[in-house]
């Protein structure tokens, strides 16, 4: 198919952007990936699209104290080869590295990648794991909504009508080691489960660990049951795998074509195993 | 004749338009006035139309015209089916645009017709139709029951035909019942083909100019000379008022073999319009509604002796045709009915299929078209044997197979193999896995208990390919014959014109015909432009599938060739003042035999022809020939495929280690083309065992519409795969090639398939069906229901 008409407006300030939002049926285009796909299908209609391509101040990773500022604008493929991003949240880019193909991240961004808020994405489960905020724009000026509050329902972030993403706020976190472990069908497909990890040992032990599922039900869900099991733990494979026993505790899965949620409760167990060895950087067993 | 051509290597000349797209696609054709036409699907399987108003659409911005199957059902006619298998077959009528009533989600309902692409489909939405839900047939066992609730409700059964073959009627072997009775072992295995979608590249489009002296056809399809006799038929238009051109197509594999209900439907637009029209369909209209293929059940039934000699074959096969028989939907599966005994010589086998109809897109022919399958369910229920009687695989199939001093080698299903030599292919290919070590290894691990468990996988396979003997073909009850046509044309300059009845559609006949005729010619690759896909230039042809286009195609061309020069020939005796007789042609010179001085070109008769000016008395001015060619038998290309897999049986995934494929395909014009179709074959290959299916649900919704849920693989999904060939020249064919577009999709399915079950054998698995899931897998290993 192709995309029922629709106006498109191409702002260059952030404010531009906020004011041409107060249409309410407009809809932020920032990178497209998912956005397209759904107008070509025609799931979507909006009237006026956003595109938020030519804000440069929504582009780039920069230092700020103990956080990076993430634009949103900024392209998968430039988070991933980010130097600060290698050096203060890997794990940000070891998920990137898994999102789609080179295309799409070459155009796709991590703001919309968020904002799209689709269970099976994978930055989500990230930006919950690493405890990062998000910086929004709106109306009424701007506000931090927290990771753990951004990801309301299916499709649904915490942005009020008029809202626009505009950066990421992610704690630096050294001394930590961390792991995105996927499992997806096809090496192009969306995570059918993903598991981001982030663990730090204290003399062999594990002091603390934050786990964060993707595609477990409709935000993504932290497993803080397996969290809780690790902390103060060793970091053997026999206590990693007790405690990743706890994996799909609490959570919802769905089933669909690809898998069922009984089937999703099992791979969430077995990845989280998975990811946590190695995070600590042993291979897993299989 | 030098041969210097064929068997190199070339670079395919077409691929640079090919691959950068700077060619035309029927997308491309643009026409002055040319109106663009959109379709309205059925959202439901099964409904009467009770209403349809397209009046609303009229007065959207650019629609030139709307109009339903009830605005045109006296002149649209019936889609063909030219396979009609028995004389009993029940052939429901095929309009293009539905009528009265929708037998599958996505069949066309009403069109648009208006000044853009994107105006025809945003006025899609002011179609008005009402539709009273019928019930849904969908599963194959169900819709063969007594009080079943039918597809077509005027034909009172959803049994289109049954269709069976039995060796001893046919006196090609003994009876099965009689193997059967006190075998020692019986094996009985039920086996599905899931329903697959081709998934071409290029989805297909048609263009329809009624401006001219003909109505001109652009579509891309791989059988434009059939398209072209069928709408003919079909519209009732002079068949010399109706030029079909298939300019450069992107894919088919089978599912662009079809006469479509878009083509037709574009046809009846043009012509009510007076205007050129065009359609091209999106990728989910083309998932949705371009026909599908495989989906059977196959039961099975192997007797056998406990040293492993098979005594015979039963299969019942059950085959979904869809909602209405499409070009050869009922033939798909009785071209696999010479197939179930493959490579083996067993003396009794009996067939029997049952072709019915459900709510679903009408099934066609699917690379292979057939093969696959029976190749499928003899190659799993082998390993079933070897099991069940205690030997390695692939000493139950030496101890069956057909042996290389057997040839030719009249099978059980009545076809006689010319050639092969399963042995040398089956030795070369456990040479290249490195089997005995995969073997240790699988032990070691087994041993050990590595929740990585290693399997191995064996194929061997033949096919009947290079369609086909036209009466054959005419005792199958097939409509048309299986000959191919090639003329040359020789040009003053010496440079050559080729055109062929064949229709290329990836496959690189420009090269591989320029190869052939280089050296038959003298010529040089570059001064052979090879013709194509255009009724206009290439009036007769039975186009390309079935792996026939060299096997057939090629002999017309090598016979047009021996024409060419035996009409050269007193020409170039008469300038050298010499007898015919005396002359000899080799490497593009004629020259009297034991004078290698002073010889004659083709391109000096080329223009002394054009000249005319001095030519031998009552010779005709011409070098041009033509020749057609109808084969007296198949080609039957073999090998052996072996794929060593390792599973992860924490989640299931299955990895492909190792693939091997050894393939048998007679001599090779060249190799990069044989090498590419293996690769391509086995990819799609695989593709069934593991990732591909399409899905309905129980309201016959089609829930693997999007490329998100029908899961193709990409190459990062695919691994290296290790070819290699054996050459037994086939007999009878004067360059001694044999088919090669469906080899590697017959060998490769089930390869990966047995080597999944083998690496689950200890687990007590011996099936899981496919496609082989990481979740199928799991279950399977945790003993569940896959």
């Amino acid at each position: 198919m192709i995309p029922a008409a629709v106006d498109y407006s191409c702002p260059s300030t952030v404010e531009e952007a906020v004011q041409a939002l107060g249409d309410e049926d407009a809809k932020v285009l920032a990178g497209g990936q998912s956005l397209i796909p759904m107008l070509r299908l025609r799931l979507a209609a909006p009237t006026l699209l956003v595109d938020l391509d030519r804000i440069s101040d929504l582009r780039g990773v920069r230092s700020d104290g103990d956080h990076l500022v993430i634009g949103a604008m900024t392209t998968h493929a430039a988070v991933l080869g980010d130097p600060l991003v290698n050096q203060y949240a890997p794990l940000l880019a070891q998920a990137t590295a898994t999102v789609a193909d080179r295309q799409v991240r070459h155009r796709g961004t991590l703001g919309g990648s968020l904002a799209h808020a689709d269970p099976a994405g994978d930055l989500p489960a990230v930006v919950v794991a690493l405890d990062a905020s998000m910086e929004v724009a709106g109306p009424g000026g701007r506000r931090e909504i927290a990771a753990a509050d951004f990801f309301v329902d299916y499709f649904t972030p915490a942005l009020e009508p008029g809202e626009v993403l505009v950066s990421v706020r992610v704690p630096k976190r050294e001394g930590w080691s961390t792991h995105y472990e996927k499992f997806n069908r096809m090496a192009q497909g969306w995570a059918l489960v993903g598991v981001a990890a982030a663990v730090r040992r204290d003399n062999g032990t594990i002091a603390e660990a934050r786990i964060a599922l993707t595609n477990m039900g409709s935000t993504p869900v932290r497993a803080t049951a397996v969290e809780s099991a690790l902390t103060g733990a060793d970091a053997s494979l026999e206590a990693v795998r007790a405690a990743a026993a706890a994996a799909a505790e609490g959570t919802q899965p769905s089933g669909d074509l690809s898998a069922s949620a009984e089937y999703r409760s099992h791979l969430a167990r077995v990845l989280t195993e998975r990811a946590i060895m190695a995070a600590v950087g042993q291979a897993h067993a299989a | 004749m030098t041969i210097t051509e064929v068997g190199s290597p070339r670079r395919r000349k077409e691929d640079a338009r090919l691959i950068t797209g700077r060619t035309m696609w029927t997308e491309n054709v643009v026409l002055p006035g040319m109106l663009h036409l959109a379709i309205l699907r059925s959202p439901v399987a099964h409904a009467k139309i009770t209403r349809v108003d397209t009046s609303a659409a009229l007065n959207e911005p650019g629609v030139v015209t709307a109009f339903s199957g009830r605005d045109v059902a006296d002149v649209q006619g019936s889609l063909p089916c030219a396979w009609p298998v028995t004389e009993d077959m029940v052939h429901p009528d095929h309009p293009p645009l539905a009528v009265d009533e929708v037998r599958h989600v996505g069949e066309p309902v009403a069109v648009v017709v208006a000044r853009s692409r994107a105006a025809a489909l945003d006025a899609l939405a002011a179609i008005d139709v009402d539709y009273e839900s019928l019930p849904v047939v969908l599963d194959l066992e169900a819709a063969l029951t007594e009080d079943a609730d039918l597809v077509h409700l005027d034909k009172g059964t959803n049994r289109s035909y049954t269709w069976i073959f039995d060796s001893a009627e046919a006196g090609s072997g003994g009876a099965v019942g009689a193997a059967f009775d006190g075998a020692e072992v019986v094996i009985k295995r039920r086996y599905r083909q899931q329903r697959l979608i081709p998934a071409f590249m290029e989805p297909r489009s048609v263009v329809v100019d009624p401006t001219g002296d003909q109505y001109t056809i652009w579509s891309a399809t791989q059988i434009p000379h059939i398209l072209r006799f069928l709408v003919s038929v079909v519209t009732g238009t002079p068949e010399h008022k109706v030029r079909v051109v298939a300019p450069d197509v992107g894919g088919g594999f089978g599912g662009k073999l079809q006469v479509t209900p878009e083509e037709l439907i574009a046809f009846v637009a043009a012509k009510r319009l007076g205007k050129p029209v065009k359609y091209t369909e999106s990728r989910s209209d083309s998932l949705m509604a371009a026909h599908h293929g495989r989906d059977m059940i196959q039961d099975v039934e192997l007797a056998a002796r406990r040293d492993g000699t098979v005594l015979g074959l039963r299969v019942k096969l059950l085959a979904n045709m869809g909602a209405y028989l499409g070009l050869v939907t009922p033939g798909v599966p009785i071209l696999g009915a010479f197939m179930y005994n493959a490579i083996y010589k067993f003396p009794a086998y009996r067939f029997e299929c049952t072709g019915v109809f459900t709510n679903t897109v009408f099934t066609d022919a699917y690379r292979g078209a057939g093969r696959p399958e029976a190749t499928y369910a003899i190659e799993r229920i082998m390993d079933e044997l070897a099991v069940e009687v205690g030997l390695d695989p692939i000493e139950v199939r030496r101890r069956n197979w057909i042996n290389a001093d057997e040839f030719p080698f009249t099978t059980v299903a009545g076809l006689t193999y010319d050639s092969g030599d399963y042995s040398a292919a089956t030795d070369k290919a456990l040479e290249l896995l490195g089997y005995d070590d995969l073997r240790r290894e699988q032990a070691a691990r087994r041993e050990s208990g590595d929740p990585v468990q290693l399997g191995i996988g064996v194929s061997t396979y033949t096919e009947m390919c290079g369609l086909a003997p036209s009466r054959v073909l005419g005792s199958l009850r097939y409509g048309a014959g299986g000959w191919e046509t090639a003329s040359i044309r020789m040009l003053p300059t010496g440079k050559v014109e080729v055109i062929t009845g064949t229709s290329p559609h990836g496959q690189g006949h420009e090269t591989a015909w320029s190869q052939i005729v280089a050296d038959q010619l003298g010529v040089a690759f570059d001064d052979v432009e090879v013709l194509h896909g255009d009724t206009r230039t290439s009036h007769k042809g039975l186009d390309t599938y079935g792996s026939r286009s060299l096997a057939v195609g090629g002999i017309a061309l090598y016979n047009a060739c021996q024409k060419v020069i035996d009409k050269a020939k007193p020409i170039a005796a008469h300038v050298l003042e010499c007898d015919p007789a005396d002359l000899e042609f080799a490497g593009g010179q004629f020259r009297v035999r034991g004078n290698p001085d002073g010889g004659k070109s083709l391109a000096d008769c080329a223009l002394a022809v054009f000249a005319a000016h001095d030519l031998p008395d009552g010779i005709e001015p011409n070098l041009d020939a033509d020749a057609v060619y109808d084969p007296d038998n198949f080609s039957y290309p073999h090998g052996t495929h072996l794929c060593a897999v390792e599973i992860d049986t924490q989640t299931g995934r299955v990895s492909i280690r190792r693939y091997v494929a050894v393939d048998d395909v007679g001599r090779v014009i060249n190799p990069l083309i044989v090498e590419g179709q293996v690769h391509g074959g086995v990819a799609q290959g695989v593709a069934q065992a593991l990732f591909e299916e399409a899905v309905y649900d129980d309201d016959g919704n089609l829930l693997s519409g999007t490329f998100v849920d029908y899961t193709l693989p990409s190459a990062a999904d695919l691994t290296d795969i290790v070819t290699d060939r054996t050459e037994t020249p086939a007999p009878g064919h004067p360059l001694g090639t044999k088919g090669v577009g469906e080899a590697g999709t017959i060998a490769s399915t089930p390869a990966v398939v047995n080597a999944i079950v083998d690496a689950l054998r200890p687990y007590g698995v011996r099936d899981i069906p496919m496609p082989c899931t990481p979740e199928r897998v799991w279950r399977a290993l945790n003993g569940g229901v896959a």
